[in-house]
């Protein structure tokens, strides 16, 4: 109701008496688009944290034992002496990698960097549903980013117990060092993380279905805000959940719960703990885990589908479809978790419940990739950068999805359970698919967040290189899953003592594995140096530089608080009118009034 | 040093490079008139171009990977467990690979014709409810198919081993695994996690475990490594001893913590029925390797001594988590001796193994068991000179405990409470 109020307040007359300080623009700022950049900025910062991390576990892995410089240099000689990587730093980097990537990347990175900047944007209008909320969001943000990456830095090391953070492991610090300062740094950070998402959320999920503008009906709406709407609806509902496993396991740490533990010797001390079950934790964290996928992939999805849409110059094909698909992957992402814990010793009835449910959503998924195809079918293709990066999603959505239908059947869930199979298939499906997302997303709408042009040939290199190199990374990565190697190993040379063949087949792709991650690694310089050469110094972007229906095109390129000068525009159509016949141009804004006897398109 | 100071000066040149570069084409781009969002004819093109040109590489990779390394590079399923799961999953490999040829190439293929061409205008194409139900139920149809096959092999993958299946257990610890069969009679001994001594690691549940585990509590060991209940009271109780606050906290702590485990131990006691004790004494236990006999099924119980592991058997397809304060199972049936595969898969250095494939500390990765399958002739030769979980505990009871403290007043009270 805020940015009603603040419409009715402010009518006509603009906005430019707004004198706003340096503080209140820029930092405490409670307009969305400029949240939008900070999430966007933080979210670079810790990706490049995360993808350094995983360059200095993908060295060892290669060169197992082999002294190298790039690690000592980072990591000193407490966490690599002589330049080789300690075995707990190992499982400490593992953990953060996968951390930083799933939580505030592809889930504070993403989806709020795109909500923020979009959902005002798409349905007409002027902030948030609460601006302080939403500048509440991004500072809690930045706060359990602080802690995560300050936890690197403590003296027995970050958590070590894998970003899944699975008691008694995660709960005992004489199990493992990581376990102690680390494991409550993490615990307290994710606590703040899962506040700042709610609060979020809460505003997206407000936004979309209070403030839309007249005639904006919900089949009208942009399919990135009806991503964001279902990715907002299902943090809200799985994210809690969360909060409540670490809770329970912040209680089993310090005050002798035993919620999680039983029957437990450890380090020569006979816990008394009785009667808990590690298996609880694992519910309750895949409760969240797994429509956490989906937080991750709808926002990715949602900003594909535009950008295929508008490049291709055709009408997303089956509108109704998509919606109806992103609605049910939404739905069934709540009752799969459990395919997660095949193996466990879970009731194996339960583990088929778990098969049939999880089987499904392939199903949703299969519309979601035919109806990528028909639309880019007889279209007129423009490769911008932010196009071949929504091509490079399609392509790995496909090819980590079809792993999933292995994985998610369980009689051969138990043979590549926690093998690189399965590192193979999330990286492809949520790491590459999502990041793609973002950086088309990024690529896309940097006209709009930043009112300059990025560099389209750097786009291009960036493209090409980051593709190779992450299908380089990550298809032979199955190889290495199907002969067996179990993933969070710290040394694959320990397969030279009962099979010399799979230890060369192992060693050998490991090595072609990390050749390639150097390479991408290297390629995402070409991203940073442009996005930050083109915030600064890119040329200055014109309202509507592809040529696209939906309204935030319809706003000056200045940025200006309330989005819009005069009034909200009014929608008369869906958005996706490209190329329609009877059309001088090949597109046709959201704002044009239907014709008389003009049907709309869907 | 110096390398990281070139590195440095790489860095720093490379980005001033390309910033130059990037300062060229922009210059180059107004001098002709043209916008950044202008994608050229050419570069549309090439892009397309390229599109294709990646397709056929990456399928020209994926074909090098499996050619080169196989579909599988464990070798052949040794168990009859296996060969099914290596059926079904060779028929899951052939759907997902038809679908993922199919729409990659129909993604890329797309991509490459389909790229803007002068005077070409967009297909206005916005939905076709045949097509799309075309692509929702076929897909249903395939997945129909796969649930079922799947269920049927994971009901038979997991459901009950025969009455005649030997039993042993994998008890996992931090960062090794130990067996123990179930002996003559097949039945495994009970066990109770408090009963851990050094003389029985596994904790099993004999009328003498449960004695020496109390008196190990009550009196802690002879070389002085645990201490018992007695001689924590005497030096808390000790005047002459002065502690740090925090040592004596956490003496106390520890004290506490024990007389509460003794409580439980004498209660164990009391309802102990020492006709199980012989359900334990005939157990082997063997710590270094792992030795089945081919052609027999094997029912497996598994539990953990510290965190979560997970027993992973690749070469027979089978794998279990084993989780404190819980027993799993599994079951399977080696098909192949070790020396049939070792000629199979052609290396002499060849063997089994149990691997452990969930997180569980730093030394993860060395956590494992070497396992030999024998033929039932040798594994009798094997099984033959083994000595049971009797002979070692019976014969060689623990240490002998210095009885010197002389009283125990808190044994006492606690024992009068157990048994009321």
């Amino acid at each position: 109701m805020g940015a009603v109020a603040h419409d009715e307040a402010h009518g006509h007359h603009g906005h430019e008496h707004h004198d706003e300080g340096f503080v209140s623009k820029y930092i405490f700022s409670q307009d969305h688009k400029m949240i939008g950049k900070q999430y966007l900025m933080t979210a670079v910062f810790m990706g490049v944290i995360a993808m350094l991390l995983s360059i200095l576990f993908r060295i060892q892995l290669a060169w197992p034992g082999e002294s190298s410089d790039f690690l000592s240099m980072f990591l000193g000689e407490t966490w690599a002496p002589g330049g080789v990587l300690k075995e707990n730093m190992y499982l400490g980097l593992v953990t953060i990698h996968g951390t930083i990537m799933v939580f505030f990347l592809l889930t504070g990175g993403l989806s709020g960097t795109f909500s923020n900047i979009l959902i005002p944007l798409q349905v007409g209008a002027r902030d948030m549903a609460s601006g302080f909320l939403n500048m509440l969001s991004y500072w809690m943000f930045f706060l359990s980013s602080t802690i995560m990456v300050t936890s690197l830095f403590v003296e027995t090391g970050p958590a070590m117990a894998g970003w899944t953070i699975y008691p008694p492991l995660s709960s005992l610090p004489q199990a493992v060092e990581g376990s102690g300062v680390g494991m409550t740094l993490w615990l307290v950070s994710m606590a703040i993380f899962i506040a700042s998402s709610l609060l979020g959320s809460l505003n997206y999920i407000v936004t979309v279905l209070n403030l839309r503008t007249r005639g904006m009906k919900m089949t009208r709406m942009p399919l990135t805000v009806w991503a964001f709407l279902v990715t907002a609806v299902l943090g809200v509902l799985s994210f809690p959940v969360l909060l409540s496993a670490a809770l329970l396991l912040l209680m089993d740490r310090t005050m002798g719960t035993s919620f999680y533990l039983s029957d437990i010797i450890v380090g020569g001390e006979m816990l008394e703990n009785h009667g808990g079950s590690p298996l609880l934790f694992q519910h309750l964290f895949w409760f969240l885990g797994h429509p956490e996928v989906y937080i991750v992939l709808l926002p990715a999805l949602g900003l594909s589908s535009e950008i295929i849409s508008t490049n291709s110059r055709k009408p997303i094909f089956g509108y109704r479809a998509m919606i109806g698909s992103i609605l049910a992957i939404g739905f069934l992402s709540f009752i799969v978790w459990g395919h997660h814990m095949f193996v466990t010793g879970m009731n194996p009835f339960l583990g088929s419940v778990f098969v049939f449910t999880t089987l499904l959503i392939a199903i949703p998924s299969a519309v979601k990739v035919f109806n990528y195809l028909t639309t880019i079918w007889r279209g007129s293709i423009i490769y911008t950068p932010a196009m071949l990066f929504a091509v490079g999603l399609v392509s790995t959505f496909i090819t980590g999805g079809v792993t999933g239908i292995i994985l998610a059947d369980s009689a051969l869930d138990i043979n590549t359970h926690d093998t690189y199979f399965v590192v193979a298939h999330f990286h492809i499906v949520m790491g590459m698919s999502a990041v793609f997302g973002m950086f088309a997303g990024v690529y896309h709408w940097f006209p709009k967040m930043y009112g300059k042009m990025m560099n389209t040939r750097l786009g291009y290199a960036h493209f090409w290189i980051t593709i190779i190199g992450a299908y380089g990374v990550f298809f032979p990565m199955h190889f290495v899953g199907l002969a067996g190697a179990p993933r969070r190993y710290y040394d694959y040379s320990v397969y030279g003592e009962f099979d010399s063949n799979s230890f060369e087949m192992i060693m050998d792709l490991n090595v072609i594995v990390t050749v390639f991650a150097i390479i991408a690694a290297i390629g995402q310089g070409f991203f940073l140096f442009n996005l930050f050469y083109s915030v600064f110094r890119g040329p200055k972007a014109v309202q509507n530089p592809w040529k696209s229906n939906t309204l935030e095109w319809t706003t000056p390129v200045e940025h200006i608080h309330g989005n819009w000068p005069g009034e909200i525009p009014e929608v008369h159509r869906w958005p996706y009118d490209y190329s329609k016949p009877g059309y001088e141009e090949d597109f046709v804004p959201q704002t044009v009034p239907l014709r008389e006897g003009e049907e709309e398109g869907h | 040093m110096s390398i990281k100071l070139i590195t440095l000066i790489v860095i720093v040149l490379g980005v001033l490079a390309l910033a130059q570069l990037v300062r060229v084409y922009e210059l180059s781009s107004k001098l002709r008139n043209r916008r950044e969002e202008d994608i050229t004819h050419r570069d549309n093109k090439a892009n397309a171009t390229l599109m294709l040109l990646f397709m056929i590489l990456s399928y020209v990779g994926y074909f090098y990977l499996i050619a080169k390394f196989g579909w599988t590079g464990r070798g052949e399923a040794a168990s009859l467990e296996g060969v099914e799961t290596d059926w079904l999953l060779n028929v899951n490999f052939i759907i997902i690979n038809v679908a993922f040829f199919l729409t990659n190439t129909l993604l890329f293929y797309f991509s490459y014709k389909y790229v803007r061409k002068p005077g070409v205008k967009a297909y206005y194409y916005p939905h076709n409810n045949k097509l799309e139900m075309l692509w929702t139920v076929v897909p249903a149809i395939v997945l129909a198919v796969i649930i079922i096959l799947g269920l049927k092999l994971w009901n038979n993958l997991t459901g009950d081993s025969a009455k005649d299946a030997i039993r042993i257990e994998l008890f996992s610890k931090q960062f090794d695994w130990t067996a123990r069969y179930a002996g003559e009679n097949n039945k495994l001994g009970y066990f109770d996690y408090k009963l851990t001594t050094q003389q029985n690691e596994l904790a099993l549940k004999t009328s003498a475990t449960l004695d020496s585990a109390i008196r190990l509590m009550e009196y802690g060991s002879a070389d002085g490594t645990v201490m018992g209940i007695a001689l924590l009271e005497k030096k808390l109780n000790d005047p002459a001893n002065i502690f740090v606050p925090e040592d004596r906290e956490k003496m106390e702590a520890d004290l506490d913590r024990k007389t509460r485990l003794l409580r439980l131990l004498y209660q164990m006691r009391s309802t102990h029925d020492a006709k199980h004790d012989a359900l334990a004494y005939d157990d082997i236990i063997q710590k270094d390797t792992l030795h089945l006999m081919v052609d027999q099924e094997y029912e497996f119980n598994f539990r953990s001594k510290d965190v979560i592991h997970s027993a992973y058997f690749p070469h027979f397809r089978q794998q279990i988590n084993t989780v404190p304060g819980l027993t799993t199972r599994l079951k399977f049936t080696p098909t192949i001796t070790t020396a049939d595969m070792k000629d199979r898969m052609k290396n002499p250095d060849f063997n089994y193994v149990l691997m452990c494939n969930k997180i569980c500390g730093g030394a993860h990765y060395k956590m494992k068991m070497i396992i030999v399958v024998d033929t039932p002739e040798d594994y009798k030769k094997w099984l033959a000179g083994k000595s049971t979980f009797g002979d070692d505990y019976l014969k060689k009871p623990e240490a002998p405990v210095e009885m010197a403290v002389p009283e125990a007043p808190v044994a006492d009270t606690v024992q009068q409470v157990a048994v009321k």
